[in-house]
């Protein structure tokens, strides 16, 4: 194998062209490495440095408090519920989400010529921004003008109706019926995938063995999802983990905390009471829940994968 | 003959009846935001909201555009086109040391990069915010760029390097006795034959940076300088109770990804997939 660099640099031993050759990684690399070292490295590190102090941001009176943030941070009860607000919304994203995506998929799977219409108009949802839901569903839930209590009212369910968003006990569960009506159809085209992959002859085969449709996709075609089970399941709880837009277009982690997560909690912290110091620990400490949850979550889908 | 009649009528039935039942669920929404556009103020109050307006007055969109939002527009596309250029670009340079390229911590800086995928945005916010306003940066569209292209590089860089990875050995050794340095064969062989992979990666980043909220609300502060979704928060603040306004910022947000959306769905549809990829 001729090294073309070195005849480019003249034919002979080509020193320069050697080098040439050995720094391309380098170059090829030098603008994305830069890059991620301003944008993404830098920051990590420094919101580590920013949690060790006491600081609103605006002056010179930054002072260093060790690990006190740190120490509040394990005892604030508003920390952990906005946690554990991220927690459910992981659960509800799975155990809402996964049925129906399978269910759909296999709906479009059979829908024939429908399916492709469908499924194009399924996937509208995707393409908005969700500060765009957000505040369409504002609207949509609104206790005195929104569709849905008049549509309770006009299918003779009006005792049902209630102030959605402004009610401690239902705030975050109507966020979480909005973030599943978004995502179901991205898991749904996931699924889809996973049901064209499974082998055509092998279910053709079983059919001449006498099994029924029914029994082909309980014993052979949803066992072939599993993998992209995994890969949907890992997907939405890292998404729900780090979720901030709709919740804080919508009901801004209100009404009284009961729909804050920890990206909102964060936020409040830093841009409404001007905490740096305990806004970057909040953040840092989310950093931790996620990666803490996510490599576990790797870790034992990948595992899974071995053994079946 | 092995599908039992009951269990094909169930089939038969249950398909269209679930397919148009999840039909409504999407569009039902849609269809309220762009009917209660065209409604005035009195009237969102005053009629059942299952009325169709009165009159299909364009007001509320002339009473938006009237006012700063082709200037939201204006920054949208520029931060969003000068974005995508440089992720697909600097991605697709990464990817093809990546894939082709011998050099000591291949794999290792490979794996960090990827890695990049899960770290939450939110972490570096504040830190980006102070280094964007010791730049001077601050309240200007161009503040975005930088975090955008960066938070886009971890997923795009992992797509283009599986994609390069596919592309057969031989062109690459045809390309080098051709004479052509590891520069001309990333310009004239890896780039134009990452087309797919390329038009995946512009298409995802592009969908998702036109939507992003976070950086543009903390990193700009002006109406001058603001891209489309803070134009929905802005006049949200603006308007308040002015409900049909309000949707018609929404909808006319919402317009120029429909209509991509209506010429190129399937590519769009996969492009948004990208997301998928396990990492």
């Amino acid at each position: 194998m001729t090294d073309i660099s070195t005849r480019s640099a003249g034919g002979g031993a080509g020193g320069a062209g050697l080098s040439l050759r050995k720094l391309a990684p380098a170059i090829f690399l030098a603008p994305a490495i830069l890059l991620l070292a301003v944008y993404l490295l830098y920051p990590l590190v420094e919101s580590f440095r920013l949690s060790l102090l006491d600081w609103n941001g605006l002056g010179a009176d930054a002072r260093f408090v060790g690990l006190d943030n740190w120490k509040k941070l394990a005892t604030d009860t508003l920390f952990w519920e906005a946690a554990w607000n991220n927690i459910l919304l992981a659960v509800f994203s799975v155990v809402i989400q996964m049925p129906i995506a399978v269910v759909l998929a296999v709906v479009l799977d059979n829908a024939g010529k429908g399916s492709r219409i469908l499924k194009i108009l399924y996937f509208l949802p995707l393409l908005m921004s969700s500060v765009a839901l957000g505040v369409l569903f504002k609207y949509f839930y609104d206790v005195n003008f929104g569709p849905l209590n008049a549509l309770l009212d006009y299918v003779g369910l009006g005792f049902l109706a209630q102030d959605w968003l402004g009610d401690t006990r239902f705030a975050l569960g109507a966020v979480i019926a909005v973030v599943c009506w978004q995502y179901i159809p991205f898991y749904m085209v996931l699924f889809m995938a996973g049901l064209a992959s499974f082998p055509a002859e092998i279910s053709e085969a079983a059919k001449l063995d006498g099994a029924s449709e029914a029994t082909i996709f309980w014993k052979m075609k949803l066992p072939h999802l599993k993998g992209t089970f995994r890969t949907a399941v890992v997907l939405s709880v890292i998404g729900a983990l780090r979720y901030f837009d709709l919740i804080y277009v919508m009901t801004g982690g209100g009404p009284e905390g009961s729909s804050e997560l920890m990206a909102t909690y964060m936020y409040r912290n830093v841009f409404s009471s001007f905490q740096l110091g305990y806004g970057s620990t909040v953040a840092s400490g989310m950093f931790i829940v996620v990666i803490l949850i996510a490599s576990v979550l790797m870790r034992f889908s990948k595992r899974y994968e071995t053994e079946v | 003959m092995a599908t039992s009649p009951i269990t094909r009528a169930t089939g038969r039935v249950a398909v269209p009846v679930l397919g148009l039942f999840w039909l409504a669920v999407t569009t039902v929404p849609f269809l309220f935001m762009v009917m209660t556009t065209f409604k005035t103020q009195q009237e969102s109050y005053s009629s059942s909201v299952w009325a169709l307006p009165e009159a299909l007055d364009f007001v509320n969109y002339a009473d938006v555009l009237s006012g700063p939002f082709l200037t939201y527009l204006k920054n949208s596309v520029m931060v969003v086109v000068i974005s995508v250029i440089l992720i697909v670009v600097i991605s697709a340079m990464a990817a093809y040391a990546f894939a082709r390229m011998r050099f000591r911590f291949n794999e290792a800086l490979f794996g960090l990069i990827v890695a990049g995928m899960i770290v939450p945005i939110h972490i570096t916010l504040v830190p980006i915010y102070l280094m964007t306003r010791h730049m001077g940066l601050y309240d200007s569209p161009f503040a975005l760029i930088g975090p955008y292209v960066a938070t886009s590089l971890p997923i795009s860089v992992f797509i283009l390097t599986e994609f390069m990875r596919q592309i057969p050995k031989e062109l690459e050794e045809a390309a080098r006795l051709d004479g052509c340095g590891p520069f001309a064969i990333f310009f004239k062989v890896f780039f134009p034959l990452s087309g797919p992979g390329l038009s995946t990666v512009a298409i995802y980043n592009g969908i998702m940076l036109w939507n992003e909220f976070i950086f543009a609300y903390v990193l700009t502060s002006s109406t001058s300088t603001r891209t489309l979704p803070l134009a929905i928060w802005d006049y949200q603040g603006q308007y308040t109770s002015n409900i049909p306004a309000i949707l018609a910022v929404v909808t006319l947000t919402s317009l120029p990804l429909v209509v991509a959306y209506a010429f190129g769905q399937e590519k769009i549809v996969k492009g948004m997939m990208a997301g998928s990829l396990k990492g």
